[in-house]
Parts: structure tokens; sequence; C-alpha cells
């Protein structure tokens, strides 16, 4: 296959960057993504120039480091998949493809597609957890856990932090990200006893950030590699309304 | 040097319980005077990090990812091991360890592994009150499945994402702790050097891999939980950044490093598509539940698998281990499959693959069973190879995947040196020759939730609170140094990238000293990974400046180190002239092809110390003394 | 750390109330305005009956006034943080799941604003044609009916209507479903059906205001 990529070339400590046109030939339709910029970043530092620069780790769609706007799509075009899990198979002989990194206020850029996703961690810090300190527990079977709730519990915590709902968001809200865990603690026993300081507090750390807000146009669920439902939104939106009612 | 494991005395069911009761402690005042760095934060580091934090202790927590939850443990999928007997199946501690022990080869401390199969209960537990979705029967109870190794139904687990469920929620714990303002974070950071000041680990250079600057980080101890280093064949079951550079610089300042050779090659991953293949996808061991392994008995067979006859199938796991049949251990179900690819009877391209079929499976359970207990494996099968295997059978071939060796610890998970502990997957302790599947996640939680908080404080009992400053020689020496070896991987400007001497140095692993290993082929992987590591010296290309994000220098730094640590591994397997678990050696093997061990002369924990560049390694010997078990050659038939 | 209605969630709530307590008016004033095919005695009875009860009226009116600028204060505040959110745009931004509707609310918002603006000049302040506010009925009222109907024969005030009504149902075919969810009333089963429904009621909405100026054009209700 040959292709023409478009790809988002920044600077470090460069507020300002432009897109490069690279063609490359040989793509085998078996090639991941990944494996198809790594070639063209081998053959980039050939001819001496650097290297494309994008998050990655495990390849397997579950660390959630890799990024990547590909065609306007956050993680590409295929549906419930990582960037690192999309294959060339996808595209067709002589396609243009666009790469840019996520594009919000709390993502920064750092250089080229690699981009600084720390506000995730700071709103996991503001009560993202159960409190509970090591040993000084119940038994494990202690406390029965409906199925179905243990089902939706494990259906928001597949989370992987990639960010891709911030990035397809038309008004970049991190709203799915926050919704998932908040959604994931609630809804089990263990979870509940500070549900409502959880989500009072993370909302708050949410706003501070700078993400966008969400009007419900649910593109987070689309592009979530992990189809992580905005039912999980209407919980967070919920518990939310319910905790400021209970603690105003 | 004489190794000291300090194995408590004792029936090896109190030992630990007794010993900890005995061990010296920091008082809650004084605690949060004392630093600790934390390298890593999987599964081991975020639930040392965060643990020691609960403790008072001042954390610093480093990790090379964007942050502290992509930690390579994020990646296992299957489970983890407790002795609950919660299926009334017959389990036990006892079992547990057992299990563990005969899975190893009988290659582990005893006494280590009846510590972990004690302390296994317990980490559901910590794990539940933290909200984990386990699996869950209708009861609202736990669930539980069965794994490679064992004849019990003793495996916890959260859909195919028991790693990344427990990581969140040692992460989780971890950031509880950074608000707390007891550990600070130091996400895309790399530790590229240990600093050791009078025989005891004082801190670390790191370099921040957003600006590269390189700094010093000084502590009263350093905890390394970085991982292994199946990178070093490049193409493994890794995440692309796992690397060896943390435990290979604490190797070259003096921590021995144990039984390097032991690297566990796993049975089902998704076999390589072509010479672009970066990583290999591993596909959980508990398909194996459900799913059975054949080959056609023709070779060359190209028929589709559907229309292959069951009297032309070999089932080979079931025909040569009857009782565990594919469930058998992995680095057996690995052997096996290599063994009859290399007789020509492989499936798919260049006939390396054998089939894991469901069809028996969906056919008995439904599909909606199989998809609820293996649906997202299905998927990312399905998303990689383009093939449904709901309709068509798996094509699955070993990759490596797991390092059972490690830094050398005794039973305090401190290494030779004062202050330097190593824990999860980066000390050699628990598993022996072998891993067992969904053990990883139990000893990793052991180590860093119930084991490192306890005996870390018996020795910073005995250290004086920031007795060093980074002022101090040592650190400024060891920071130039870092700098300096950066600076000369940039300065090189040859013509290869770090990614193509990583690939080289991989596939003479891989066939030199992988699943089978020769004297002959192993002498001469030593003889070109010393030619490729001049090479790389002379020939290497990185492109872009050290004092700015640069993925390409970051990988240059990991493979320098791997082309040393590779020799080591290879030394380690030529001198073990013995076939235990990971380790075959074509040399030692039964008539019927199975690995042959050496009780008499091998019986050890091999710990090698550096001895400076050019200089062999000194190999230190710590007998395995076995109170409880008998040794027996390892049977799944 | 407390709930504040300032906070996304609560900026959200807030133009779901307003947004609902705004439709729960669109719904009740269609159904008055209907009366106009039952002819001038129905309507203008109606009319007569609401200006009787003025104390209720006002308290309606404010109520309404005060949802239509927290309705409107609210969403300039969002769209203004929404902008903000994103400083450097995509070159390419192909959204999958979001609807026309739900793209174009700002717009669609700020047509409403403008037709609400000028029906208000028209029939409540009888700015644009001072003369429709002095037709009355044989009873001595005035005469709503004749109002309407003479106002629509321009085909140009009608047609500012059906557009009017055009916006109000972009407006509500996302708006309505969306209300509910900012409010944390929705689940996985209940969206997409809250979807649909949302659909057909801004399209019954739609039809049933465009449907008088049309019938008026069509000379199907004309003066008696």
């Amino acid at each position: 296959m040959r292709l023409t990529l478009k790809i988002w070339r920044q600077a470090q400590d460069n507020p300002k960057g432009t897109f490069e046109r690279y063609d490359v030939d040989d793509v085998s339709p078996d090639m991941s993504f990944l494996e198809m910029l790594d070639i063209l970043n081998e053959r980039l530092m050939h001819e001496g120039k650097e290297p494309i620069a994008f998050d990655h780790d495990c390849r397997e769609g579950i660390c959630g480091m890799c990024s990547l706007m590909i065609n306007g799509q956050a993680h590409g075009p295929d549906r419930g998949v990582a960037t690192c899990q999309l294959h060339m198979r996808r595209f067709k002989d002589g396609e243009t493809i666009v790469i840019e990194p996520w594009r919000a206020k709390a993502f920064p850029v750092i250089k080229d597609l690699v981009v600084d996703r720390s506000a995730f961690d700071r709103i996991i810090q503001a009560g993202g957890y159960v409190s509970v300190s090591t040993g000084g527990v119940p038994e494990g079977n202690t406390i029965p856990v409906p199925k179905p709730a243990a089902e939706q519990a494990m259906d928001a915590a597949a989370c992987i932090g990639c960010g891709a709902c911030v990035a397809a968001c038309p008004n970049a809200s991190a709203m799915l990200f926050v919704a998932a865990k908040v959604s994931h603690l609630a809804t089990l026993p263990q979870g509940q006893v500070e549900k409502d300081q959880r989500v009072l507090r993370m909302v708050e750390a949410m706003d501070q950030e700078g993400f966008g807000n969400c009007t419900n146009h649910y593109e987070c669920m689309a592009a979530c590699p992990k189809q992580i439902h905005v039912k999980f939104i209407t919980l967070m939106n919920r518990e939310y309304l319910k905790a400021s009612i209970k603690q105003p | 040097m004489r190794l000291d494991a300090k194995i408590p005395a004792g029936p090896l069911p109190q030992k630990w319980e007794a010993h900890r009761s005995h061990l010296q402690l920091v008082s809650p005042t004084n605690k949060r005077r004392y630093r600790i760095i934390v390298v890593g934060t999987g599964l081991a580091g975020a639930s040392a990090a965060a643990s020691l934090g609960e403790l008072g202790y001042q954390v610093e927590s480093v990790c090379f990812q964007d942050s502290a939850r992509r930690a390579h443990s994020i990646a296992a999928q299957g489970g983890i091991n407790a002795a609950k007997n919660y299926r009334n199946d017959g389990d036990s501690v006892e079992r547990l360890f057992y299990d563990t022990i005969k899975g190893g080869d009988f290659r582990s401390r005893e006494a280590n592994v009846y510590r972990l199969a004690q302390i296994s209960n317990a980490i559901i537990d910590q794990c539940v009150a933290q909200g984990v979705p386990f699996a869950r029967e209708y009861s609202g109870y736990l669930a539980n499945r069965s794994f490679g190794g064992a004849q019990v139904s003793r495996t916890f687990y959260a859909r195919g994402q028991t790693g990344q469920q427990l990581l969140l929620g040692a992460y989780q714990a971890l950031m509880r702790q950074v608000d707390a303002k007891t550990v600070t974070l130091h996400p895309r950071t790399e530790m590229l050097d240990l600093v050791v000041i009078d025989g005891h680990a004082k801190g670390i250079v790191v370099r921040d891999l957003v600006t590269g600057r390189v700094s010093p980080f000084a502590a009263d101890a350093v905890v390394l939980a970085s991982g292994g280093y199946s990178t070093v064949y490049y193409l493994s079951t890794n995440a692309k950044g796992c690397n060896v550079t943390a435990t290979f610089r604490a190797y070259k300042r003096g921590a021995l490093f144990a039984n390097p050779c032991y690297t566990q090659i796993h049975p089902t991953c998704i076999p390589p598509s072509g010479q672009h293949q970066s990583k290999l996808t591993l596909m959980s061991e508990s398909l194996r539940n459900d799913g059975r392994v054949w080959v056609p008995k023709q070779p060359g067979d190209r028929r589709l698998p559907p229309q292959v006859p069951p009297a032309e199938r070999d089932y080979f796991l079931e025909r040569k281990y009857p009782s565990y049949g594919n469930l058998a251990p992995r680095d057996i179900a690995s052997r096996s499959a290599k063994q009859v690819c290399d007789e020509g009877y492989g499936v798919g391209p260049g006939g390396q693959g054998v089939y894991l079929d469901f069809a028996e499976a969906i056919a008995r359970l439904g599909e909606p069973v199989i998809n609820e207990r293996y649906g997202n494996l299905f998927q990312m099968y399905e998303q990689i190879t383009g093939e449904n295997p709901y309709l068509t059978p798996m094509r699955i071939y070993p990759a490596p995947h797991y390092a059972m060796g490690g830094l050398w610890v005794d039973y305090h998970l401190m290494s030779n040196l004062p202050g330097l502990y190593a824990i999860g997957e980066a000390n050699f302790s628990d598993h022996g020759a072998n891993r067992l599947g969904a053990s990883a996640l139990m000893q990793g939680l052991a180590d860093g939730y119930f084991i490192l908080p306890y005996t870390i404080g018996d020795y910073l009992s005995t250290v004086t609170p920031s007795s060093v400053r980074t002022e101090h020689p040592a650190f400024t020496d060891a920071t130039q140094e870092v700098t300096q070896r950066t600076q000369r991987l940039i300065s090189i400007r040859g013509q290869r990238s770090p990614d193509a001497f990583h690939r080289e140095l991989g596939t003479l692993m891989w066939d030199q000293c992988g699943m089978t290993r020769s004297e002959h082929g192993l002498k001469q992987a030593l003889a070109r990974i010393s030619q490729l590591r001049a090479e790389f010296w002379k020939d290497l290309k990185v492109v872009g400046a050290a004092q700015q994000l640069n993925q390409a220098l970051e990988q240059a730094g990991r493979v320098a180190d791997f082309l040393e640590f590779a020799e080591l591994v290879c030394l380690d397997a030529l001198h073990r002239q013995e076939s235990c678990g990971g380790h075959f050696r074509v040399e030692h093997q039964t008539p019927d092809g199975e690995a042959k061990r050496d009780d008499s002369n091998f019986a050890y924990v091999a710990a090698w110390q550096y001895q400076g560049d050019g200089q062999p390694p000194t190999l230190h010997k710590e007998p395995l003394v076995f109170e409880q078990v008998q040794l027996a050659q390892r049977s799944y038939k | 750390m407390h709930a504040s209605p300032q906070s996304s969630i609560g900026q959200k709530a807030l133009m779901a109330a307003t947004g609902l307590i705004l439709l729960a008016f669109v719904i009740s004033h269609l159904l008055g305005n209907l009366l106009v095919f039952a002819g001038p005695e129905a309507l203008n009875a109606y009319a007569l009956k609401l200006r009787h009860m003025a104390p209720l009226l006002w308290l309606a009116r404010a109520l309404l006034l005060l949802a239509v600028v927290v309705h409107l204060w609210t969403s300039i505040r969002l769209s203004r943080q929404n902008r903000l959110a994103r400083p450097v745009g995509y070159r390419r931004f192909r959204p999958g799941e979001t609807s026309l509707s739900a793209r174009t609310m700002l717009l669609s918002g700020v047509l409403l604003l403008a037709y609400l603006v000028y029906h208000l000049l028209q029939f409540t302040f009888h700015t644009t044609d001072p003369a429709l506010a002095h037709l009355t009925d044989p009873l001595g009222n005035h005469d709503v009916y004749a109002m309407v109907i003479t106002a629509f024969r321009n085909p140009w005030i009608s047609c500012i209507y059906v557009v009017g009504m055009a916006a109000l149902c972009a407006h509500l075919s996302h708006g309505f479903d969306s209300s509910f969810q900012s409010l944390g009333v929705n689940n996985e089963r209940l969206l997409p059906l809250l979807q649909r429904v949302g659909q057909a009621l801004s399209l019954a909405i739609f039809m049933g205001y465009s449907s008088i100026p049309v019938a008026v054009l069509l000379g199907i209700v004309k003066l008696r």
C-alpha cells in the first residue's frame, strides 16, 4: 500500500507547529498503525531527520498511552479500539491520512503528537478511590456484591484513561472519564460510603483543569476504545445533584 | 561473598508470622523523616509506594510512563491466585505453596513461596475493599476459574482485565497518598543509575524524559519495582517501554543478579505476521480452560481447520499430558507447541502456529457464555488477525512473556546492598524456573502490600534518616556519568537506529537462548553479542537533542544495557547444565523430551556479581534447602 | 469542596431545568393557540380568561423571564468555556455520533431568541404594527383572533413564524433528551427512547405552531 500522511509536527517549547507531508510506500495491510509510524520513523532517522514523537507502550490496547487523532477521529475509524490496535487493512491504497495530537487546553502538546494528560491523574487524586489503607479490611466474601452491580462497575472501570473522550468531544469535556470512575466506585458497596464527597471533589477538580462542558453529543462514547457508555455520565450527574442537595 | 537469605528459623508455616512480630519498627513520628524511592508503578511498585505512604514515610514514586496507571501490570489478563478454597475443591495454603514450588521446577525458595501462599488470601480481601470489580456469582460472592498448572479453581478475575483492575486499585491507593502528600509522583522519569555510599543504597540518578534534565534523588532506601526484561528478545508480550535498565544499573553498582536465564515463554500468543512486527500480543492463558490445542496429523496440511476431521487432528497436549491436558504449565505447553511446529505440523504463515479451538466449548456452553468469559480476548484477536475466533480456531504461538530471574533478594526482599530492595518481577524470588499463571499479580501485590512495608522498617530503624544529601560526591559523580553516557549515545552519529540493534539482538536471543538452548548455540550467541555491542557503540544513530523529549535516545540507552545484559543471560544459561522450567538445555532431557533437572549439582540460586567491564562476572551460589517438599521430576501426565 | 450551580454539572442542570420550564410553556402556549381552529369566540374567550387571572399570569411571566435569562446567561457562559477548552482546533474533525441539531444548538438558540423578540414586539407589545392592538371583537374585547389572522395573511410574517418554529424544533430535538441526561434521569434503555420522543415531540410542536400561519395563508382559517 502507498499512503500519504499529513502529520502535525511541533517542536518542544514552541507553541507553533505545522503539518508535514510524508509519503510512505510498502505498507503491509497486516501492520498496525503504530508499526507503520515506526517504519516512517526509521526512514526519517536514516535521512538524519528527527523522528515523530508519539506516545505508545503496551501496544495491545490496555495501557492507554497511545493517542492520535486519525482523519478527524480519536484512535481512528474503528470503534472500540485504541490506535495501537488499529491495523492498516482498515485503510485504502493511496489514501491520505491526517494525524493530529489530542487537542484540549487541559492536554497541552509537549512535542509533535505527544500531549500531557496529567490532568487526569489530578482528577483521580481528588477522590477517585476508596479511602482504605492496606490491612484491616474484611474477608473478601463478607459483603456480597450483586452480579449486575459487579458487571456495571466493571463496565465503567474498563476505562484506560487515554483521553480519547476529551479529544473527540466537540467541547473537549472530560465528563466520560470522570463519570467512569465515579460510577465504578458508586456502584459497589465498598465505594458507596464516600460517594457524595467523591463526586463533588472530582467534579471540582475536573472543572479546575479547564476541560469543556458536556453538551450531550455522545462523541466520547463513540471514540472510547473501551466503549464506555454515556449512561455513566447520567449516573454522575445524578450522583452530583443528589450530593449537592445533601450537602449544599 | 556468603549469601545469607536470612530465612527465619522454625517450621515453615510459622516462619513469617513469627518473624514479622520480631522485626524492628520505626516510630510513627519518625517515619516521616525517612525518604524512600520506589522505581516503577506496576502492581508491586504502586502497592508498595501507597502502603509506605500510608505508614507515613516520604515516598518518591518514579515511572517512565506519563501516568502511574500505565505500568505494564495493566496488561495481565487472566487472574490472580489465592488459596481461599471458595470452591470447596480441596485448595489450601499448603497446596498453593506446593503447586507454585512444583510449577517453578523446584528452583525457588521454600520459605518465600510459603509466605506468598499465606499472604494470597489477604490480597483478595484488600483488592475487594478497594473496589476492584472481581467477577461474581449470582449469589454476589466471588467467582473463580481454573488456570494452568493447578487442579483446583483458585483464580480470581475481572473479565480478561484482571491486571488492569488490580493495578487501578493500587494506582488509586497511590493517588490517595499523593493527595495526602506522603507520595510525590515523578512520571516520565527514568532511573539511569543507582547511588551507593559506603555499601548502602542511598539514591538514584534519573533523567526527566521531557526536559532531558539529569538529576540525583537522595533517599534512605531504594525500592526497585521496575519489572522484567523479556524485551531482551525484542519481540515479547511486554510493553515497548519495558526494560532492564534499573535493575541492570543496580547490578553494575554491586547488586547481584539472580537466575537471569529463567525466562518464561508464554504458550498462547498471536503469531507474528511479518518483518514489521513490533510486539506480540498475549491471549490469556485462561483461554486454555475452554479452548483445545491441536495441529493436523498430516504435516503441511493446508485445509481450513473445520474441514480437518477429528480423527486427523492431534490434540497433542491432551495426548501427552492426559491429567492436565490443555492446562499443562506454560513452559511445557510452549515447548510442546514449538516441538510440533519444528516437526512441520505448524499452521498459518511460516508454519509458526497451533490451533486453539473453541468450537467444542461453544457447542457445549453456547456463544453467550464464551462471550462473557472471553469476549474481549476474542475481539482483540479479531482486531489483530482479521479472523473471527467464533468461526475459526485461533492460531497461537509461544512468545517471551515473563522473567523469573531478577535481582537477588533475601527473605526481606533486600538485595545484597543494604537499603536496596527489589520487588515484583524485578526480583528473582518466588517463581523458580517457571511461573504459574495468575501468580505474577499475586507476587507483585504480596511484595508491595504485605511484605516490604514490614521488612523495610527493620532496615530503616538502623539508619539515620536523611543522612546523605545530593551534594555528596557519589551523587555528583553518578550524575555526571549518566550525562556523559547519554551524550555519548547521541554523538556516535553512525548509521543504524537503536531499534535495528534491538531487533538483531532479540532475534539472536530468541534463536539461541529462547525456548531451547544448547552449549554450541549459547557460545555462538556470546560471541555475536560482544560484536554487536561493539558495532552499537560505533554505528548507532540517534537524531535529536538530549535536552528534550527524545524517544530514540531513551531506547538507545535501554538497548545499550540489553547488549550487556544479554551476555549475562547467556552466561547463566550456559553454566546451568541442566534443564529446569523455562530453561531447557537440549543436552539435558529425558527420553520423552521433558526437562531433566540435576538436583545434586544445580539445586541453587545462581547470583552473579559484576566485576567491571570486560571482566566475567563472579558466580555466587545460594543453595536451595527443601525442608518440606520432596524434590521430584515434575509430571503433568 | 462544595456543590455549586457554577460547576460544570450545576450549569448543565440549570440549562436542563430552565429548558424544561420553557418547554412546558411552549406546549401550553401551543394548546392555547390551536383554539384558533375553533373560531374567534373560543380563542378570544381563552385570551380573556388568561387576562382575568392576572396575578397568576404575571407570576408565570416572571418565571418564564427568569428561565429565559438563566438559560441564556448559562448558555453564553458554557459556550465561552467550551471554546476556551480547545484553543487550537483540529484540521480534520469528523464527529460520528452527534446530530445536526446538537451541533447547531447555538445557532438555533440565537434564531429562537431573535424570533422571540420579534414575536413579543409584534403580538405582545404591538410595536411592529400598532394597529393590531386596537382590534376588538363584538363583545368589545381585544380581538386576538383577528390580530393573528391579519398578521399571518402577510406571507413574509408567516414565513418568519415558520422559520422560527423550525429553529425551535431543531433546538428541542436535541434539548429534550439532553435535559433528562443532564438531570441524571436516563439510562441505557431510556436513552434511545428519550431521543425518539424528543424528536417526535419537537416535530409535533413545529407542525402544531406552523399549522396556524399555513392555514391562514391557505384560507382555511379566515376572518369572520
